[in-house]
């Protein structure tokens, strides 16, 4: 928990420290106050109440006081944040989309990953995007969180300084699966991440189709392996028989190219028996018609792989 | 509840009065005191509605993965926990309780300025309840947004939100023309003699909460307005999509909900703040502290709604304004504890379940405070933002605060309200339990929040497992508080002992009335000379 993995983290943890200490202090020491005139002024040992008057120099006291241990807090969280604003020139740019519900990281040569892979010791800013609704980027190791808001260009940036995978978690509630948004950051040293970064990304598949499933997250809910999630799986879809509901009334299509088209633009039209309708937002305006090719050439390829 | 105590003594509101008999006699009565018992009865209701999706959530949560609920499910429980714990239970909550039953016979009045007004504001609050329960059902299904209805999400849910939106649209009529009473009452009302500085300060308080509800409300009324707009004719207010902007939602919604925590809040000081002196039964400490402190919560709350966007990506200028702004707003609530701690000085303590409930009170509000001090510095709120730390923190000042000043209320007036006494050991017993439970159940999400661990996750990855369990066992525990509590008061209200005029040697208007008061509070027209905490 509290290992300092960015060049923010120990700034972050000694403000943390400071305003906890007086916290506990005043806390602690109010509370026994408290206890202490519960024990001592009891009605059984103390029966006639003394009748204090109000005392003009007592409440200016502890009005003043407060108040500079305050601008102090704040001015200790303002100066140590500031620093999370300004980006050095020579930061390594990544461009970071979260979408529902997967992130994916875009590097300057055009290498797309799904893991955030980063050399140690060195600046790096993350531009943020969302093509959907407002999702955050959080890596608590880090101590650092911006959100990703559609229609808005957000940016952080940090220096991880220790190797390791850290946790990337979505803070922003984005629906369904927003639990499960999560991605890895590996922080590794300078030659394995040029080794890394010129490599030919394995996980973009070499089939586009897939590709375009992925990038849409469409994966997060409809598996590949035949598992059920929030849709029905991907695997052995082509040419199948399935039983949907049509405005409540049951028939039977068979998964051909039409059909799969239906499905990626209206959704809610045909539910398949046994899922919820409401659940997918329609790809009419993010998904091409070229693209929907694909990702048919894609079904259709893997309907001829032997089982 | 109300039923057997007619024989108490002739003449009490509990009587029939009116034409109608039984409940139709509350139904349509414009008396305050029975108002604020219509309030109470449905604010327990939906109370403990709310208590229970929490408690299928921690249920759920005990362990991580899937036990009970699916996530859809889950999603849906979180945001009708919100809208009604909000929106029906600690908005109105104090002020529509014992604001209603108290302030006119606190300083001295027959009713409110406007009784009919008054049962109106109690029905338009059970229309836009009614629509909330609706929204659950039916459709595509309760609403799944979280209760602040962040656009874009809120405007592309196929669920129910419509309706949901529209109740908190509706509530909020009802608050403000409660407000909107109060003030009036309060400015024309007053006993012969009862200055402003020899007002109480629960009616202070309520005074100042007025303000906030009669200023700040539309604003929300309107923003839901637009969200309904957007979603039925697609005009773009804040989905980008739609050429919206998703953060000028956010600053509409806090510019009220923000306020709207001092709704809550500035009544339960208020309670507290009646509670000390009478069972130390001493003046007041700082008075005119006291009602300048509320005063300036009031004024100040408008102006710290940004510190829930600072990672929104609003502007630098603004995160470290508002961080300023906010830091200024911790002033008068510190005053306000110093304030109660002194009035213990040299007091004569009478330590009952209601002065446990008060004191609890004050260290839960210090704890929810103090935590609020993390969350206002820029440089911690980045990390802890959006965290469990987050829902520790207003958990602390809602539940932890407003909650036990409505259950220190409820212990203080009950007297007076059912004229009957509560059995004062079971009372200790079920604070005993609500106390421990509450502090297992939220304190333990303090460390799940600096562990990194997000809010409103259905599921949540091991290492945070521990706090997880805990918290949910404390859950269970608090449960069976609140069980012991409802059933002690319930049961005291058909069987306790008969409580006289003045239980608590409390010194305000209320305590030189019978238990339970008559139909219009005093014989004859009231004359205030003294202070309202003058202890001999």
């Amino acid at each position: 928990m509290f290992q300092g993995a960015s060049n923010f983290a120990k700034g972050v943890d000694s403000a943390f420290f400071f305003i906890f200490a007086i916290s506990i202090f005043f806390l602690v020491g109010l509370t026994i106050v408290m206890i202490w005139f519960m024990v001592h002024y009891n009605r059984k040992r103390h029966p006639k109440a003394e009748q204090i008057k109000d005392n003009m120099k007592l409440e200016v006291t502890w009005t003043v006081i407060p108040l500079i241990i305050v601008m102090l807090m704040f001015y200790y969280g303002y100066a140590v944040f500031k620093p999370m604003r300004q980006v050095p020139d020579d930061a390594m740019v990544v461009k970071v989309t979260g979408r529902m519900w997967n992130w994916s990281f875009e590097y300057a040569n055009g290498k797309i990953s799904n893991e955030l892979v980063l050399p140690v010791g060195k600046a790096v800013k993350l531009n943020l995007f969302s093509p959907d609704v407002i999702h955050s980027l959080y890596i608590p190791a880090f101590r650092i969180k911006e959100d990703m808001v559609p229609g808005k260009d957000n940016y952080m940036w940090f220096i991880p300084n220790i190797e390791g995978t850290y946790e990337i978690l979505c803070a922003e509630y984005c629906g369904l699966r927003h639990s499960f948004m999560e991605a890895k950051t590996r922080i590794v040293t300078e030659e394995e991440f040029q080794k890394w970064f010129a490599e030919e990304t394995p996980i973009v598949p070499e089939d586009k189709g897939l590709a375009i499933l992925q990038n849409n997250a469409c994966t997060s809910c409809h598996s590949l392996d035949g598992s059920k999630l929030v849709g029905p799986t991907f695997k052995g879809l082509f040419g199948s028989e399935r039983l949907v509901m049509e405005n409540g009334v049951e028939k039977t299509v068979t998964a051909d190219s039409t059909y799969i088209k239906r499905a990626i633009l209206e959704p809610d039209k045909e539910i398949v028996k046994g899922f919820a309708p409401g659940m997918m937002r329609a790809y009419d305006k993010v998904i091409t018609e070229d693209d929907i090719k694909a990702i048919v050439a894609y079904f259709e390829s893997q309907s001829k792989l032997p089982n | 509840m109300t039923s057997n105590n007619s024989a108490l003594h002739p003449g009490s509101y509990l009587d029939q009065q009116g034409k109608y008999k039984g409940i139709l006699g509350w139904l349509t009565s414009t008396d305050h005191k029975r108002i604020g018992i219509l309030y109470l009865m449905c604010i327990l209701v939906f109370f403990l509605v709310g208590v229970t999706l929490g408690g299928v959530m921690k249920l759920e949560l005990l362990r991580p993965g899937e036990q009970y609920i699916d996530a859809q499910t889950y999603n849906g429980f979180f945001t009708v926990h919100g809208i009604i714990m909000i929106f029906m239970v600690v908005i109105p909550g104090l002020a529509a309780v014992f604001g209603n039953f108290f302030l006119p016979i606190m300083i001295g009045a027959k009713d409110v300025a406007f009784p009919r007004l008054n049962l109106f504001s109690w029905y338009i609050y059970i229309v836009g309840a009614a629509i909330a329960v609706l929204s659950q059902f039916g459709g595509k299904g309760a609403p799944d947004t979280g209760w602040t209805f962040y656009a874009p999400y809120s405007i592309d849910s196929n669920t129910n939100v419509t309706t949901a939106v529209l109740a908190a649209f509706v509530l909020g009529f009802s608050s403000i023309l409660t407000g909107l009473n109060f003030i009036v009452t309060i400015h024309r009302m007053r006993a012969k003699g009862m200055t402003w500085f020899k007002m109480p300060l629960f009616p202070w308080s309520l005074y100042a909460t007025a303000w906030i509800q009669v200023l700040a409300t539309p604003i929300v009324g309107i923003t839901l307005l637009m969200v309904i707009a957007e979603r039925t004719f697609r005009i773009g207010f804040f989905d980008p999509s739609l050429g919206g902007d998703p953060i000028l939602y956010q600053h509409l919604f806090w510019i009220y909900s923000h306020p709207a925590v001092y709704i809550m809040i500035l009544p339960a000081m208020g309670v507290i703040t009646e509670i000390i002196p009478t069972f130390c039964q001493r003046k007041v400490f700082g008075y005119q502290a006291i009602v300048l402190s509320s005063l300036a919560i009031a004024g100040v709350g408008y102006l710290v709604w940004g510190h829930h966007m600072f990672t929104s990506g609003m502007s630098d200028f603004s995160r470290m304004a508002f961080s300023f702004l906010t830091f200024i707003v911790a002033i008068p609530s510190a005053i306000k504890v110093f304030n109660w701690i002194a009035t213990m000085y040299k007091g004569s303590i009478k330590i009952n379940t209601t002065f446990l409930y008060s004191i609890s009170f004050i260290f839960q509000f210090m704890i929810g405070g103090l935590t609020g001090l993390t969350l206002g510095a820029l440089a911690t709120n980045v990390h802890v933002h959006d965290t469990y730390y987050v829902v520790a923190h207003f958990h602390y000042i809602v539940f932890g605060g407003m909650g036990f000043a409505f259950f220190a209320a409820i212990h203080y007036w009950f007297p007076k309200m059912f004229g009957r006494m509560y059995n004062e050991k079971l009372g200790k017993i079920g604070w005993a339990i609500v106390f421990s439970g509450f502090t297992l159940l939220y304190f333990p999400m303090f460390i799940l929040g600096l562990q990194g661990m997000p809010r409103r996750y259905f599921d949540y990855l091991p290492e945070y497992s521990g706090g997880h369990f805990i918290s949910s066992i404390g859950a269970f525990v608090l449960i069976t508080g609140i069980i012991i509590m409802v059933y002690n008061l319930f049961r005291s209200a058909k069987k306790g002992e008969l409580a006289p005029a003045n239980p608590w040697d409390g010194r305000t208007l209320e305590w030189t009335i019978p238990s339970p008061p008559p139909l219009e509070n005093f014989d004859n027209e009231v004359v205030v000379t003294e202070h309202p905490y003058d202890y001999k």
